[in-house]
């Protein structure tokens, strides 16, 4: 997998919590109001079960999960496909 | 979707029966009565390796599936919502480190939940703080290498005798989960008689006065206490609370089958009209109803489905709708014997209406529910939009 493949995976989850409202990918998830705890472990699950690895402790960070691009490196990243977007 | 049982969990289905059977049902109404739970029946259902359940063999439980604890926790409701809780609990606490601690978190308390040297307490909800958990009022501040807690938490199951508790706080604006032990410097606790339900399950006040918690009892990181510790323990606790209530509402059901076979009125059993055939028709499907969702949560579990939270709220939310009504026809069917405490169904009534409030309120589970169908409606609608876009390109 790409990061190309991860990013559109990755929107389209997002876009299901949304409305039908379209999302940009660096747009600030956080910014929209639309991350609640539930959101939050959905998306911790989608990662892992989608990526294939467990998010842990350490990945905790907002700066992983602030957009769109920004899972889509961090999934890059812990999958060892190295620099991306 | 299949929800046949695997030989071993068949066998410790059986083997929970049993248990509950011989050691729970015959004492529950009277640990009610006291509002206690021995702390010998506490250490036995912990030497049985069933109150760390979930601990994974690698740090020395005996890592249950997600049915296997489901079908444990169906049996434990149906001998006491009380012992239950304290099952939920420590699942939730067990859940908290193993999903969000480090290596030397779970290494260091993982083993003892597991054999139940350690039992754990969620502290969460404060005087002023329920359903809107988030905002917590209780204050964490990092001086010299350790946490300084200032706070109070109220209605904490086993909060008289767990010695591990998940306490959550503010940190400079930051949502924090922290492990507190009992024994800290500053911490106490006061028992909480007088509930409605859950009477034995031992709930007390939880005061932090000043409580000194190392640095390194921090769970996850600064930010993600409430969202992401919390909201894996609460899926957790829902989980097991929807069993729960399939076993609670499974004893009234069978207390009152039995009931209406023996009680004759008329010049026949109560069995024998219809209209209390009617009622227990409904409870039995009612029932079913709710053991389909909680097969269907428990699967999506074992696969790890982002699904699986809506699910888990969806079946929470009905098996403890279900188990309140069960309950309360189980009563009727039983007139003025039911609302004796010589017979379990008034317990188990009384059980249920809790079982509509904890976890998050069913006010709550029908908010996230509902949003979740927007959500649904809204993906559906584009898909729609999309294929006819897509069929006018054609
Ligand atoms: C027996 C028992 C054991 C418990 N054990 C624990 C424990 O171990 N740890 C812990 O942290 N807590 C525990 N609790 C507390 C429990 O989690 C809370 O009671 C629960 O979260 C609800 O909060 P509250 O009681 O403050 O009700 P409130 O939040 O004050 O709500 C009161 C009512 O208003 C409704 N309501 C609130 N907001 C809304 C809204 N936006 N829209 C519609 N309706 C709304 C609620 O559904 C409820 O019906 C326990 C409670 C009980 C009774």
């Amino acid at each position: 997998m790409n990061f190309e493949e991860i990013a559109v995976k990755s929107h389209e989850f997002v876009s299901q919590y949304l409305n039908g409202a379209e999302v940009g990918r660096e747009v600030d998830l956080f910014a929209t109001g639309m991350v609640n705890s539930l959101f939050a472990m959905q998306l911790v699950l989608f990662v892992e079960r989608e990526f294939g690895f467990a998010v842990d402790n350490e990945d905790l960070d907002y700066d992983n999960f602030r957009s769109i691009n920004a899972i889509a490196d961090f999934a890059g990243r812990k999958l060892g496909l190295g620099a991306t977007a | 979707m299949d929800i046949e049982l695997t030989a071993e969990q068949e066998a410790a289905r059986g083997q929970f029966r049993d248990f509950v059977e011989r050691r729970l049902m015959p004492y529950a109404d009277e640990y009610d009565r006291q509002e206690e739970m021995p702390a010998g029946l506490i250490g036995e259902v912990a030497e049985l390796g069933y109150l760390g359940g979930l601990v994974p063999e690698q740090y020395g439980g005996v890592g249950m599936d997600s049915i296997t604890w489901g079908l444990l926790c169906e049996e434990i409701g149906r001998g006491s919502a009380s012992l239950l809780s304290l099952f939920t609990v420590q699942g939730m606490v067990i859940q908290s480190i193993l999903k969000w601690g480090n290596e030397d978190q779970r290494q260091d308390w993982l083993p003892r939940l597991a054999t139940g040297e350690i039992i754990g307490g969620f502290a969460l909800t404060e005087p002023n703080v329920g359903s809107n958990a988030s905002s917590v009022e209780t204050r964490a501040t990092l001086i010299d290498g350790h946490w300084r807690l200032h706070g109070q938490k109220r209605w904490i199951s086993f909060g008289q005798v767990s010695n591990l508790f998940v306490v959550f706080a503010q940190s400079e604006g930051k949502s924090v989960a922290l492990l507190v032990e009992r024994d800290c410097q500053g911490f106490s606790t006061k028992p909480i008689t007088g509930m409605l339900g859950f009477r034995s399950a031992m709930l007390a006040d939880i005061f932090l006065d000043g409580c000194k918690v190392p640095q390194a009892h921090l769970l996850g990181r600064a930010g993600f206490g409430f969202s992401h510790v919390g909201g894996a323990a609460l899926d957790q606790g829902r989980y097991s609370i929807a069993w729960g209530c399939l076993g609670l509402a499974q004893g009234a059901l069978d207390a009152s089958l039995a009931y209406s076979g023996q009680r004759r009125q008329f010049g026949k059993p109560l069995k024998e009209h219809q209209l209390i055939q009617e009622l227990l028709a409904d409870m039995i499907t009612q029932i079913q109803a709710a053991r389909m969702l909680c097969y269907r949560a428990a699967s999506l579990k074992q696969r790890g489905e982002p699904s699986l939270i809506m699910e888990t709220s969806i079946a929470k939310y009905f098996a403890s709708r279900m188990a309140a009504k069960v309950s309360a026809d189980a009563v009727q069917i039983h007139g003025a014997n039911g609302c004796s405490d010589q017979y379990p169904v008034q317990r188990y009534l009384r059980d249920a209406k809790i079982m509509e409030i904890i976890e998050g309120s069913n006010q709550m589970q029908q908010i996230i529910i509902a949003k979740h169908g927007y959500q649904e409606h809204a993906v559906k609608q584009q898909r729609l939009a999309q294929s006819k876009d897509d069929g006018g390109e054609a």
